[in-house]
C-alpha cells in the first residue's frame, strides 16, 4: 500500500543520499520523492511516497527516518487531511485535426497546450492521483512522444 | 590557528588521551601537529586494528574512542571497523583525511568517497568543506557519538583545509535542532508498566547492552531482587548483571542456557531492558516467548516492535527509567512458584561439557576464570572462541567482556584487547582466540610490544574455522568445505614479534601456563592444541523456536 510522507530536513550537501539509502539499505520502496527548498533556504521539504506492506513497516521508515541526524521532523499523510497535487509534461504528436480533441480533453482537467511547433505539442497538467490516472487514459489516445511526472507533492491543511 | 592544530585543540576539548591510527599523504599536516601534542598516539600495523582498538577502548571506559586514518585506502581499512561499532552502538570518532578540497571528485590518488561509503555504517558523517566549522563539527561528532543511542561518527577532513588559518571558537552548546534524544520515559508508560509487574506470575529480565552503555547495572540488580525475576542477558548484556548472583540465567539464544530460553518461552512477562530482540535471540520469531506481555526500555524508538510486538514501549534511558520504575512498583508479583520451575530447569537441562582427560576448549576458559579470580578483561574472537567465552567465565560486573556482537568481526579480539587495556592498564587483559580469527590482525602483535601494551592472547587451537565447521558438521552433512585452517607456529611467531610464545597441549599444563602468562610482563600468546571437533552446546538451529535444542543435555 502506497503512503505519503512529508520530511523536512536541513538543506545539506549529501542529505538526499542519506534519505534515499535509508530506503535501499533497508528494503524499503519508493514510489516517489519530490524535494526543494523551503522559504528557510537552510530547510528543504520532501514529499516521499512509500511503498509499505504493513503499518509496522510504515512506522519502521518513519522511526528510522527519525533516526537520522538531519531530518528534522515527519508528517504522515496516511490519517491526516492534506491537498497533494503532481504536475506531469508531455510532448505529444498530434495534427490539426487533433488539435480540438486535445483540447477538448483540457476541458476536464486543469492543463493546457503550453507549446505546439508543427507536429508536436507539449502540454501541462496538474492534478491528484485519481485525475492524473484518468488524464494519462484519455491521453493515450494520442501518440505520446515523452511524458514525465514531478511525483506527488503534499501539504497538510 | 591552523586547521590541523585546531583539530587537536579540539579533541584535548574533549578531553581525547589517546587516539589509535596510521599516518598517510592526506593526514600529513595533522600528523606534523601531533608531533608537538600531548595526546598518546598508538600506531597500529593496520587501519582496521586502530578501529578497533577505538572500538575497544570506548567499551571498556566508557569514553568516545578515536581512530585516525588517511584518505583512500587508510579510509577504507577503517570501514570494518566501523560498521562493527555501528552494530554495537559503541561511541566512536573516526577521522580521516582527505584529499584537497578542489581534488575532490577527481579521481585523484587515494581518493575514495569515505562520507558515502560510511553513510550507512555510521550514526553521522561530515565532510569538512570550511576550516571554520572545523571545532563546530568535532564538538557535535562527539555529542552525536555519545549521547542517545551512541554509534560512530566520521569526519572527513580534506588536507588542504587542515593547512587553512581559522580562529580557534570552541562552542559553548552543542545546538542540532533535529537531533534531541528522548531521555527520560514516559511517566504514564513507567506507571503501567509497574501495574502490569505487580500482576506478573512468571516475569524474566531480559537485559541487554544497553543497560551497560546506560550505566544501569545497579539498578537492574535492584529491579531483579526486588521484584524476585530471574534474569538473563544477550551477548550484549554480558556483564550487566552478576553471573554468580542466584537469579542469573545466563545468556539466551541461539547459544544460551536451556534454562533461560525455557524460562523465556514459558514466562508471562519479559521486562526488555536495552536489548533489542535479534534473531540470534528470539529464533523463530512467531514462536518466541507465546504467552508473555512485553516491556521493552529502549533509548532507540526504532528498536521497539521492530521484530516483536510490545505492549509497554518505554522510549529513554535505561538507568533513568528504571530508577522512576523501581520507585513506581508498590506491590510486588508472588514468583515463588516460578523461581521453583525455573530452578528445576537449571537442574534438568545445566550447562555442561564432557570434561575427560582431553584438552577442551571449556575447561580453559574455565581455568581462565581461577587463574584470574574473575577480574580479568576479557575480549574475544568470533565463532566458538566467542561462545565458549561467553558460556564458561563467570562475568561479574560490566565492560569486562568486551565482543562483537552484532556485526561479528573475526580479528575484532587481539586490536580490541589493546584498546582496552591503554583504557584500563592495571587490568590484566585477556583475548580469547580462535586460530582462525587471530590470523586476521596478527599484525596487531607488534602494536602491542612496541607500545609495551601487555594482552594475554589464549588461542583455542582447533585447527579448524569451528564454527563454520560445526554448521558443516550439523547442517550439511560432514561436508567440510574449506574449513581445514592451518596455521604458523605461534609460539615462534610470538617470539619473532618480541613476546612470549607458549603452547599447551595437555589439560594439566593450562593452569601452569596461565599462571606464567599473568606473571609475564609481556604479551602473551599462548597457543591451546585443543580438542579439534569440539561443539558449541547447547545449540538451537537457525530459524527454530529457542527451546528446541540439539546436542549438549537439553
Amino acid at each position: 500500500m502506497r503512503h505519503t510522507i512529508s520530511v523536512l530536513v536541513e538543506n545539506k550537501f549529501g542529505v538526499l543520499a542519506r534519505i534515499a539509502g535509508l530506503f535501499s539499505a533497508r528494503g524499503y520502496n519508493i514510489a516517489s520523492l519530490a524535494v526543494s527548498e523551503t522559504l528557510d533556504p537552510a530547510i528543504s521539504y520532501m514529499t516521499i511516497v512509500v511503498e509499505a506492506k504493513d503499518a509496522k513497516i510504515l512506522e519502521q521508515i518513519k522511526k528510522q527516518l527519525n533516526k537520522l541526524i538531519d531530518v528534522i521532523t515527519i508528517t504522515d499523510f496516511t490519517k491526516k487531511e492534506h491537498v497533494d497535487r503532481e504536475l506531469v509534461l508531455a510532448r505529444v504528436k498530434y495534427s490539426s485535426k487533433d488539435k480540438s480533441k486535445l483540447e477538448n480533453v483540457f476541458k476536464k482537467y486543469v492543463g493546457k497546450i503550453i507549446q505546439h511547433k508543427a507536429d508536436v505539442a507539449i502540454i501541462e497538467a496538474v492534478g491528484e492521483g485519481v485525475q492524473i490516472k484518468s488524464l494519462l487514459d484519455e491521453l493515450s489516445k494520442f501518440e505520446i512522444q515523452e511524458l514525465v511526472r514531478t511525483g506527488k507533492l503534499a501539504i497538510s491543511n | 590557528m591552523k586547521g590541523s592544530e585546531i583539530f587537536l585543540e579540539s579533541l584535548k576539548r574533549e578531553g581525547v588521551e589517546v587516539m589509535f591510527g596510521y599516518p598517510g599523504g592526506q593526514v600529513l599536516p595533522i600528523f606534523d601537529s601531533l608531533y608537538d601534542s600531548d595526546i598518546k598516539f598508538i600506531l597500529t600495523r593496520h587501519e582496521q586494528g586502530a578501529a578497533h582498538a577505538a572500538d575497544g577502548y570506548a567499551r571498556a571506559t566508557g569514553k568516545v574512542g578515536v581512530c585516525l586514518a588517511t584518505s583512500g585506502p587508510g579510509a577504507t581499512n577503517l570501514v570494518t571497523g566501523i560498521a562493527n561499532a555501528y552494530m554495537d552502538s559503541i561511541p566512536m570518532v573516526a577521522i580521516t583525511g582527505q584529499v584537497k578540497s578542489f581534488l575532490i571528485g577527481n579521481d585523484a590518488f587515494q581518493e575514495a568517497d569515505v562520507t558515502g561509503i560510511t553513510r550507512p555504517i555510521t550514526k553521522h558523517n561530515y565532510l569538512v568543506k570550511d576550516v571554520k566549522d572545523l571545532a563546530r563539527i568535532i564538538r557535535e561528532a562527539f555529542y552525536i557519538a555519545s549521547t542517545g543511542r551512541p554509534g560512530p561518527v566520521l569526519i572527513d577532513i580534506p588536507s588542504d583545509i587542515q593547512l587553512m588559518d581559522a580562529e580557534f571558537i570552541w562552542p559553548k552548546n552543542v545546538e542540532i535542532r533535529s537531533y534531541n534524544p528522548t531521555l527520560f520515559g514516559h511517566p504514564g508508560q513507567i506507571k503501567k508498566a509497574a501495574k502490569l509487574i505487580a500482576a506478573a506470575k512468571k516475569p524474566i529480565i531480559y537485559a541487554g547492552g544497553g543497560v551497560i552503555t546506560s550505566g544501569a547495572h545497579k539498578e537492574l540488580k535492584m529491579l531483579a531482587e526486588k521484584i524476585n525475576a530471574p534474569l538473563t542477558w544477550t551477548l550484549m548484556g554480558i556483564g550487566a548483571f552478576p553471573a554468580t548472583h542466584e537469579l542469573s540465567l545466563g545468556m539466551l539464544g541461539m547459544h544460551g542456557t536451556a534454562y533461560a530460553n525455557h524460562a523465556i518461552m514459558e514466562s508471562d512477562l519479559i521486562i526488555a531492558v536495552g536489548a533489542r530482540f535479534d534473531d540470534r535471540v528470539t529464533g523463530r520469531l512467531d514462536a518466541f516467548a507465546p504467552y508473555a506481555k512485553i516491556i521493552h526500555i529502549d533509548v532507540d524508538p526504532s528498536s521497539i516492535s521492530k521484530n516483536v510486538n510490545v505492549h509497554i514501549p518505554i522510549v529513554g534511558d535505561a538507568k533513568n527509567i528504571l530508577i522512576e520504575l523501581l520507585r513506581d512498583i508498590k506491590k510486588v508479583p508472588n514468583t515463588c512458584d516460578w523461581l521453583k520451575t525455573v530452578e528445576g530447569w537449571k537442574k534438568k537441562y545445566p550447562l555442561v561439557y564432557k570434561n575427560d582427560g582431553a584438552l577442551k576448549p571449556q575447561y580453559i576458559i574455565e581455568q581462565i576464570y581461577e587463574v584470574t579470580e574473575g577480574d580479568a578483561i576479557i575480549t574475544t574472537e568470533v565463532g566458538q572462541n566467542q561462545m565458549w567465552a561467553a558460556q564458561w567465565y563467570k562475568y561479574t560486573a560490566p565492560r569486562t567482556f568486551i565482543s562483537s556482537g552484532g556485526l561479528g568481526t573475526m580479528g575484532f579480539g587481539l586490536p580490541a584487547a589493546m584498546g582496552v587495556k591503554i583504557g584500563c592498564p592495571d587490568k590484566t587483559v585477556f583475548d580469547i582466540a580462535g586460530d582462525g580469527s587471530i590470523q586476521m590482525n596478527i599484525q596487531e602483535l607488534m602494536t602491542c610490544v612496541a607500545n609495551k601494551i601487555n594482552v594475554k592472547i589464549a588461542i583455542l587451537n582447533n585447527g579448524y574455522l569451528g564454527m563454520v565447521r560445526q554448521w558443516q558438521e550439523l547442517f550439511y552433512k560432514r561436508r567440510y568445505s574449506q574449513v581445514d585452517i592451518t596455521s604458523p607456529d605461534f609460539v615462534k611467531l610470538a617470539e619473532s614479534y618480541g613476546c612470549v610464545g607458549i603452547r599447551v597441549t595437555k589439560k594439566e599444563e593450562v593452569r601452569p601456563a596461565l599462571e606464567k602468562a599473568i606473571a609475564t610482563d609481556n604479551t602473551v600468546m599462548i597457543d591451546f592444541k585443543v580438542e579439534p571437533e569440539e561443539n558449541v552446546f547447547p545449540m538451537v538451529p537457525a530459524g527454530q523456536a529457542i527451546n528446541q535444542f540439539i546436542g549438549g543435555l537439553a
